[in-house]
Order: structure tokens, then C-alpha cells, then sequence
């Protein structure tokens, strides 16, 4: 029990650290906006990566970065729509994707009436905040408005704005507990939030109900969903939780690594080694040059134990 | 006055003398004496030889199953655009402006998988870091003299062999196109900063067709095998019974047959025959 509580202790305090650090230097980073396909663009500035998806009805963003950004965000936003700010959607409670919550749902503005009157607490003031329940549950310590206004359970939620239909899909025990990814079915654009990215290993928060075999899951089900043009390429894109835009081969790539050092460290946990003796091992060590660091909020070394653990019968 | 008048015609194609003309099919199965491993039936597995691989690379590629491709997901995976002339024929064309006649853009198109590519020529620069990287990557060439000089990046991974030996989607290649009469010389060098110690140098010739027309390359996926969701074959790390084939097919050092940047260099044969 003292070996668990301090697990993810250490997960907590690395989370608040690194974001306050982040929130620290992002006030010079640069917000820039990348066309992705249809209506959607995706914006890269510091933290997770947002999508923006705009229309006649206005505007629709998953992710809302770091709270210190959210002028330079509103500001790039403005060059693409001057329509509301309709919904925010959570893909995870991390802040590096929610830290702009309470500023952006500020800025916009929630269609008011019917049932939607008593779905948020100031009626139409304010975007809707979409999230599954197990990010309104990770998140007591956030402000009253930064928390979802709208949240679903089970594993699918339907939404048509601008002129599209949006599926927001819950996986399971992934990066986290309360993971959702969000398909743009016109656009044919998928945010995928942290369960993939292009520039680090998959981070797997166990202290927030997060699992290897979960993330396998979850990458499975990317690749069901995409349909390319030809071999890997084009057709579907892929907006990750961190890196860079992606398609159907980039997927392919990352949910291979995953899978083969899933497996390595599944037969050295058959051979009986401990987790040091894993470690030791280097499982990962030719992935290392693509995703691996000894720096920064998620090592190599987390990502190997985070594995073990998952991996490792419950005692 | 003719001659003033020739003359001024003569100086206003002079970047038109200056610079090669590339169109046309391009052959190299006539001249199979250089690469021969990368085409066709591919390179024996544990065949590191000529590549300055770090040690992650090769650990990758001793992992590598040649199951891989079975899977319906990868069976259409294309060659990337540093790999893919090793194939077969490619066709160059250019793209000009109709009105001024500036050289926008050269377009490949090659054989396998009938991947195209497009070298701007137009001064454009390359997308942000953050932008999408496909298996062509995103190229802009310029003419050094009659040398057409072309360089990559934006490469989504691909491989250096198709034996399992990656290139990382970090990589950037350098590019030269040298037309010698009805001969082209293609030299690649790849600069890998996560696989590769020093830069990968490829040289390949061909030759030009007249008559010669490069025909279709469809590819649909089909299970050939049942397997069980989310299944990637690959060998767990000391356990890929084949890596030594390949030297001992050819009675080859195995340590040779590893690769590595000192194994190209002529010192390094000085170096085994010191060891026996």
C-alpha cells in the first residue's frame, strides 16, 4: 500500500511540476495553425496539441492547452472564425490539455434552451465542455470553470456541428480513465489526445486508471477507424496529443513500438525479473533515438516501469 | 544585325544549356550491377553490409520479421523516396509555368507502387516541423550547373533495407540527379541523426528509353494470415535464428556482416585479416 501511494505521489508531483514549469514559459511561445483537412486545422503552441474545427455555426475546439496562452489562442482562433466558440472538448483531465478551459469557455457561448437550460450551470453563457465523467472526477482541484459542463458515460457520445457528425469515443483504461477520442467524420480528421503521439513513449498514468494492454486497445481501435488513400498514406489524419500531424503509417509506427516492447517486457516479467532487472535490460533501447529521455516529465525509465506495473499481476 | 539578334537568342536560353533536361522513362533493370540485394526478391535477413548503423538500428533490425508484411496493414506499404529508385524504372517530367516558362516543379513518378513525387523548384520553403511527413517527403531542388540538386525532409520512417534496417522519419536526404547523355547517375545521402552513425551514400545508374512506358502498380490488401488482433511479429532480442545466413552463405566475418561505419572503409579489411 506505501509503495502504491508513493507511485503515484511521484506521478503527481512530476504532473505539477512540469506544468508549472510549462505555465511558466509558455507566455512566449508562439501559437501557430496548421490546415489540417475540411473544416478542421490543427493549433500547436505549448502543451498538448488543440484542434480547431469551424463553420457556419461557429467554433468547435478539442483541447485547450495552458491557461497563459489562451489570448495568443483566441487571437489565432479569430483568423480562422469570428462565429462563437460552441464546445470544448476534453480528451483527457491533464492540464496541459485543460489548462485553458475557464478562458476559453469564457469567450464563448452555449445555445440555451430545451434540455440544455439545466445542462451547464449559466445557461447560455459560456461554451459546453464536453469530457467523460472520469475527467470531471480527476479534477477537484480545478476551478469551477474549467470543469466539464457536459459529461458522458459509456463509450460513445454523437455530436453534428458545422455541418458534420463528430463521434467522441471513450477507450477504456488507456493514457488514462477518461480518455476520449474525437472523429470528424466529414473532415475525416481524428483527435486522438495522448493515446498517440510522434515524440515520446505512450504515457500510461496507472495513478489515473491508465494501462499498456489499454493503450494497445485504443491504438487498435485508430487503426480500424482510418481508411487511407493508398498503403499508409493519406485518407484519415491523425491530430496527436503531442508531435506532429500524422496519417494512417505514423499510427502503424507507434502502435508497433508499443506492442514490441509490450512484449519484451512481458517475457522478462515471465522470467521472473524484478524491475530493476528490467530496466537493466533496456527493453526499449532502439526505440530510444525516436522516443526515449532521461529528462523531462516522462522518462524512459517511468515508461518501462509504468509497462512492468501494468503488466504485473495485481498482488 | 543577325548575329546581334543570335546572339541575344542564344544568351536568353543560356539557363536552358545550363540546366539538364531529365524528362523521360529511366531504366536500371538493364544495368542490374549495382544494389542488386534492394530489388526485386530483396536482401538476405542479417545483411548489415555498406550501412553505417548504430547500434539501435541494428538492434531494430534484429528484431525484424519478414511476417511483418503479411499483415494487411503493411502488405501496400510503399518504398519511400530515398529507397524507391533502387526498384525499377521512374519517369521525370518538369512543370512550367505556360506563360513565362519558369520551371515550377519536376515530378517523379516510379514503378513500385506507383508512388509520384514532386521537387519544387519554385524557391518555396519547407512546411514547419509539425507538418505532415509522408513516405515521398517534401523536396526542393536547384540546379549546381547541369547537376540537379535535391534535398528532403518530412520523411515519415521507411527503411534503409528492406531486411528491417529503419530510417527514422528525422532524416534528411540529399540528393544529386547527373545526366551523362542517355545515362543518369542518381547519388542519395542520407543524413539519420537516431539510426545512422555518418551519412548513408548511394549511387545508382540508368539508362534513358525511348519507347518505354512504366505500367500500373495497384495493391490491395488481403488477410493472408489469421491472426489475432493487434498481433506485430518480431523476434524477441537474442532469439532471431537467422541473423548468421547470411554470413555464413557467404562466408563472410559475422562481425563484418553487422554493418557499421567502420566496416566500409578498406582499413577495416586490414583489421579482420590482422585478426585471424
Amino acid at each position: 500500500m506505501k509503495r502504491k501511494i508513493t507511485g503515484a505521489f511521484i506521478i503527481v508531483i512530476a504532473v505539477a511540476a512540469f506544468t508549472f514549469a510549462q505555465q511558466n514559459q509558455n507566455l512566449n511561445v508562439e501559437v501557430h495553425l496548421l490546415p489540417v483537412q475540411g473544416n478542421v486545422y490543427m493549433l500547436v503552441g505549448a502543451g498538448g496539441n488543440m484542434t480547431v474545427q469551424v463553420g457556419k455555426d461557429g467554433v468547435l475546439l478539442v483541447d485547450t492547452q495552458f491557461a497563459a496562452l489562451s489570448p495568443k489562442i483566441l487571437a489565432a482562433i479569430r483568423t480562422l472564425s469570428t462565429g462563437p466558440i460552441r464546445y470544448i472538448i476534453n480528451t483527457h483531465f491533464h492540464a496541459d490539455h485543460t489548462g485553458g478551459n475557464a478562458n476559453l469557455r469564457k469567450a464563448g457561448s452555449t445555445i440555451a434552451g430545451g434540455n440544455v437550460s439545466f445542462d451547464i450551470r449559466d445557461a447560455s453563457e459560456g461554451a459546453q465542455i464536453i469530457a467523460h465523467e472520469n475527467v470531471m472526477n480527476r479534477m477537484p482541484a480545478a476551478p469551477t470553470d474549467a470543469l466539464p459542463t457536459s459529461t458522458y458515460i459509456g463509450d460513445l457520445k454523437k455530436l453534428f456541428f458545422n455541418g458534420e457528425g463528430i463521434e467522441i469515443i471513450h477507450p477504456s483504461a488507456a493514457h488514462t480513465d477518461g480518455d476520449s477520442i474525437v472523429f470528424f467524420r466529414r473532415s475525416d480528421v481524428i483527435s486522438t489526445g495522448d493515446i498517440f503521439m510522434t515524440n515520446s513513449y505512450p504515457i500510461i498514468d496507472l495513478a489515473a486508471g491508465g494501462s499498456i494492454q489499454g493503450t494497445i486497445d485504443a491504438l487498435n481501435r485508430l487503426v480500424d477507424m482510418i481508411i487511407p488513400v493508398y498503403g499508409q498514406e493519406g485518407g484519415t489524419l491523425l491530430i496527436p496529443g503531442h508531435g506532429r500531424l500524422s496519417d494512417f503509417g505514423d499510427l502503424l509506427n507507434f502502435r508497433e513500438m508499443t506492442i514490441i516492447i509490450r512484449d519484451r517486457i512481458q517475457d522478462l516479467i515471465k522470467k521472473g525479473m524484478t524491475l530493476e532487472q528490467v530496466k537493466a535490460a533496456r527493453p526499449t533501447r532502439d526505440y530510444d533515438p525516436l522516443f526515449g529521455t532521461n529528462t523531462g516529465f516522462w522518462t524512459t525509465d517511468m515508461f518501462v516501469e509504468a509497462v512492468y506495473k501494468s503488466l504485473s499481476p495485481k498482488k | 544585325m543577325r548575329y546581334a539578334l543570335l546572339l541575344a537568342i542564344l544568351l536568353m536560353c543560356a539557363p536552358a544549356f545550363a540546366q539538364a533536361n531529365l524528362d523521360g522513362v529511366w531504366e536500371n533493370l538493364t544495368i542490374l550491377h549495382e544494389d542488386w540485394p534492394d530489388r526485386l526478391f530483396g536482401p538476405e535477413l542479417g545483411d548489415y553490409t555498406g550501412i553505417p548503423l548504430n547500434d539501435a538500428a541494428r538492434l531494430r533490425a534484429d528484431a525484424w520479421d519478414a511476417s511483418l508484411i503479411t499483415l494487411p496493414e503493411y502488405q501496400c506499404r510503399v518504398h519511400p523516396s530515398d529507397y524507391v529508385p533502387s526498384f525499377a524504372a521512374i519517369r521525370i517530367w518538369e512543370e512550367r509555368d505556360k506563360d513565362s516558362q519558369q520551371l515550377i516543379a519536376i515530378h517523379t513518378h516510379h514503378f513500385a507502387w506507383g508512388t509520384e513525387r514532386t521537387i519544387w523548384m519554385d524557391g518555396r520553403p519547407h512546411p514547419p516541423e509539425y507538418a505532415l511527413h509522408t513516405a515521398m517527403g517534401f523536396s526542393t531542388g536547384k540546379w549546381d550547373g547541369d547537376i540537379l540538386t535535391v534535398n528532403t525532409t518530412h520523411l515519415k520512417e521507411g527503411w534503409i533495407r528492406r531486411n528491417g534496417v529503419p530510417r527514422s522519419d528525422r532524416a534528411t536526404v540529399t540528393e544529386h540527379f547527373i545526366r551523362h547523355d542517355r545515362h543518369l547517375t542518381l547519388m542519395t545521402v542520407i543524413t539519420d541523426p537516431a539510426y545512422l552513425t555518418e551519412p548513408m551514400v548511394r549511387s545508382r545508374d540508368y539508362v534513358y528509353q525511348e519507347n518505354q512506358q512504366i505500367g500500373a502498380y495497384p495493391c490491395e490488401p488481403v488477410d493472408e494470415v489469421i491472426r489475432e488482433k493487434g498481433t506485430i511479429p518480431h523476434h524477441l532480442p537474442g532469439t532471431n535464428p537467422f541473423l548468421d545466413e547470411f554470413a555464413n552463405a557467404h562466408k563472410l566475418s559475422k562481425e563484418a556482416a553487422r554493418g557499421g561505419a567502420e566496416t566500409l572503409y578498406p582499413e577495416y579489411e586490414q583489421k579482420l585479416s590482422g585478426k585471424k
